[in-house]
């Protein structure tokens, strides 16, 4: 005689183990010691909040152009709003900033996108980024075209000038960083040994001497009276310097691609490049991107170190602003601002890259 | 043993013909005079202990090694360092590997129709046509837009072959292609080669399984220590092996 099976129902989980009260009992308050922690550091952080909140908002100072409209009490951002122009387009004159601002309302409009899993026309606009946008920007920047007025690079600035920056870097430095970790893993001597070379060259100097040497020393080889651009030299230092760093980025996910893959490919017929392109680099590059990510970051922040050739990005600009004669004590606001600014492209550059490897990831790999 | 080899051989103008092939591994000697012709549509099963070479030689065929010494003519094409050539004979050589090798980024249905595309240009849409055909005949058409990680093996091993039959090739190589599976799935892939063989295509196949060579192959080689020490017709091959190697390998194998 068998009796037929009945499987035992499910019961809901004990109420105290779920909600906000089942979260709080387990994480907060499990024990006296913990309860304890929980308290004072919620103390600390109120009160840190709360004077943080009182100078730059309660006790700050919005209204007026001058020192004189701020009492001393709380943040002055008198002074941020009174530079705001100079720190977010430099020298860019005045009548033609127009020109910046579309490019930077275009910036938002092809990243913005990028954001969101089902965007319409997500790919077309991912590739406009990286191809008709900065012909058009630069167009656009620099005029002398299409009745567009002539603005030397000289003047450009401000968050203009740090976009520039690392949008070219950027751009650049992967292609190339991959090219770079390409021939580093080469059967060929000669294109191997190159890329060594070349990788271990730029990664061994810091880049603000690589900035220094271009800008000073550079001129001293060159012909006499060869004016070779300073943005243009900047921009060159920027781009090998984290090639070398993006190099060794992506020739750690090469190395994580197990031996099969390459071999599967090549006997399907596909070459080297083809290989590369439609087996190996998917894999690698989405196993590294947050070292990707990491990279672009850290060159977005190294931009800073233009002020050594006498650019002045966001932080230089702020840097310049705050010795000025006619505003005192605030050194605070400035950096504040400049730090806030690099975090939001920073934090947002993080965010792309966490929905990435989100969207990326195709169950349990082999 | 290279008397034995040539008393089998369909004449000199095999699909495959390995012609005193050599290779080395640094110091380390890894294949020994290899000899073998093989017919089209022949089916021939490639056993013996680990490190014997059964690996090597045939992944000699398709230039995932490279031979030192002697010929290897595929189709009547020759593999020397001829990039050309290589690639010539590799559309036309399918492989499966042990741990199927599937690409995981890809869905099984782009991982069916990559090479198509990109080597044979065919278009999407046809090679997209072709890739269902042959899931339908390895049985997983259900699978076509999942990714690898989500299949088991035995199913992952069938999206392998089907893969390399995209390619319509006149040579498939099988490298331990149920090594890595669990019983019960040894079976579907086991049965997915027999009706490829039943097709008439010339398959190369290093495997343990006896049954499977009985049924399937027209002959059995024996490697050790980087030598073909025995070729024979299946049934002679397990009931009256010639050389007492063979028979100690065929002992021990048999006993489990
Ligand atoms: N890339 C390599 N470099 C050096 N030695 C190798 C390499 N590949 C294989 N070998 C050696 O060559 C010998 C033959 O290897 P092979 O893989 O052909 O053996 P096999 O018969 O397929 O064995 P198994 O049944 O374990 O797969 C082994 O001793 C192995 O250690
Ligand atoms: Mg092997």
């Amino acid at each position: 005689m068998t009796t037929a099976w009945q499987p035992s129902p499910n019961l809901p989980p004990p109420a105290s183990t779920v909600g906000a009260v089942g979260w709080a009992r387990s994480n907060l308050f499990s024990t006296w010691l913990s309860s304890v922690f929980t308290v004072v550091l919620t103390l600390v952080t109120v009160y840190f909040l709360w004077q943080i909140l009182d100078w730059g908002i309660f006790s700050a100072d919005l209204a007026g152009n001058d020192q004189s409209a701020c009492d001393g009490d709380g943040a002055c951002w008198v002074f941020v709003k009174d530079r705001f122009n100079f720190f977010i387009y430099g020298f860019y004159p005045d009548a033609e900033q127009w020109r910046v601002n579309v490019m930077f309302i275009l910036l938002a409009a092809l990243i913005f996108p990028q954001f969101f899993e089902n965007a319409p026309y997500k790919k077309a606009l991912g590739w406009i980024f990286l191809t008709a946008y900065p012909v058009v920007s630069g167009v656009l920047l620099l005029g002398g075209a299409f009745g567009l007025e002539f603005v030397d690079t000289d003047k450009w600035g401000g968050l203009m000038l740090t976009l520039v920056l690392s949008y070219v870097g950027i751009v650049a430095a992967l292609p190339i960083g991959i090219l770079l970790a390409l021939g580093r893993r080469s059967e060929m001597p000669v294109i191997r040994t190159i890329c060594v070379a070349f990788i271990e060259l730029w990664r061994g100097v810091p880049l603000i001497s690589v900035l220094f040497m271009a800008s000073v020393m550079l001129p001293l080889f060159l012909p006499e009276g060869t004016n070779f651009n300073k943005l243009l030299r900047a921009l060159i230092g920027i781009t090998m310097f984290q090639s070398a760093y993006m190099a060794e980025v992506v020739r750690g996910g090469l190395q994580a691609i197990p031996r099969g893959q390459y071999e599967a490919a090549a006997a399907l017929g596909l070459g080297y490049w083809r290989s590369m392109w439609l087996v190996i680099l998917p894999q690698a590059l989405k196993l590294v991107i947050p070292g990707i990510v990491n990279t672009f970051i850290a060159l977005f922040k190294d931009t800073t170190l233009v002020l050594i050739i006498g650019l002045f990005e966001v932080l230089g600009g702020v840097q310049s602003a705050i010795i000025d004669p006619a505003w005192q004590n605030v050194a605070a606001e400035g950096f504040f601002f400049a730090a806030f600014v690099y975090w939001i492209f920073c934090f947002g550059m993080s965010r792309y890259s966490q929905a990435l490897e989100r969207k990326l990831d195709t169950g349990h790999n082999r | 043993m290279d008397e034995a080899a040539a008393s089998q051989d369909n004449g000199s103008d095999g699909i495959i013909r390995m012609i005193d092939v050599n290779k080395w591994f640094g110091e380390f000697h890894v294949l020994k005079n290899i000899n073998l012709n093989v017919g089209a549509g022949e089916r021939i099963v490639i056993c013996g202990p680990s490190g014997s070479g059964k690996s090597t030689v045939i992944r000699c065929i398709n230039r995932l090694e490279e031979h030192q010494r002697g010929r290897i003519i595929v189709d009547g094409v020759e593999l020397t360092n001829d990039l050309k050539h290589i690639e010539q004979i590799r559309r036309e050589v399918g492989m499966c590997f042990q741990h199927f090798n599937l690409f995981p980024h890809l869905t099984v249905l782009d991982n069916l129709c990559l090479a198509p595309q990109y080597v044979r240009k065919v278009p999407r849409a046809e090679a997209e046509e072709t890739a269902m055909m042959y899931l339908e005949r390895v049985q997983i058409p259900e699978q076509a837009d999942k990714f690898p990680g989500q299949l088991s093996g035995g199913q992952q091993q069938r999206v392998a072959i089907a893969r390399s039959l995209c390619m319509s090739p006149k040579i498939m190589l099988f490298d331990e292609p149920t090594s890595a599976l669990d019983p019960e799935m040894i079976k579907e892939v086991l049965d997915t080669m027999i009706e490829l063989a039943e097709t008439g295509m010339t398959m190369l196949v290093v495997t343990h399984e006896m049954g499977f060579a009985k049924t399937v192959a027209n002959r059995v080689i024996f490697m050790d220590g980087g030598e073909v020490i025995e070729v024979n017709e299946p049934n002679e091959f397990f009931d009256n092996p010639q050389h007492d190697r063979t028979q100690l390998f065929l002992s021990q194998i048999l006993a489990h």
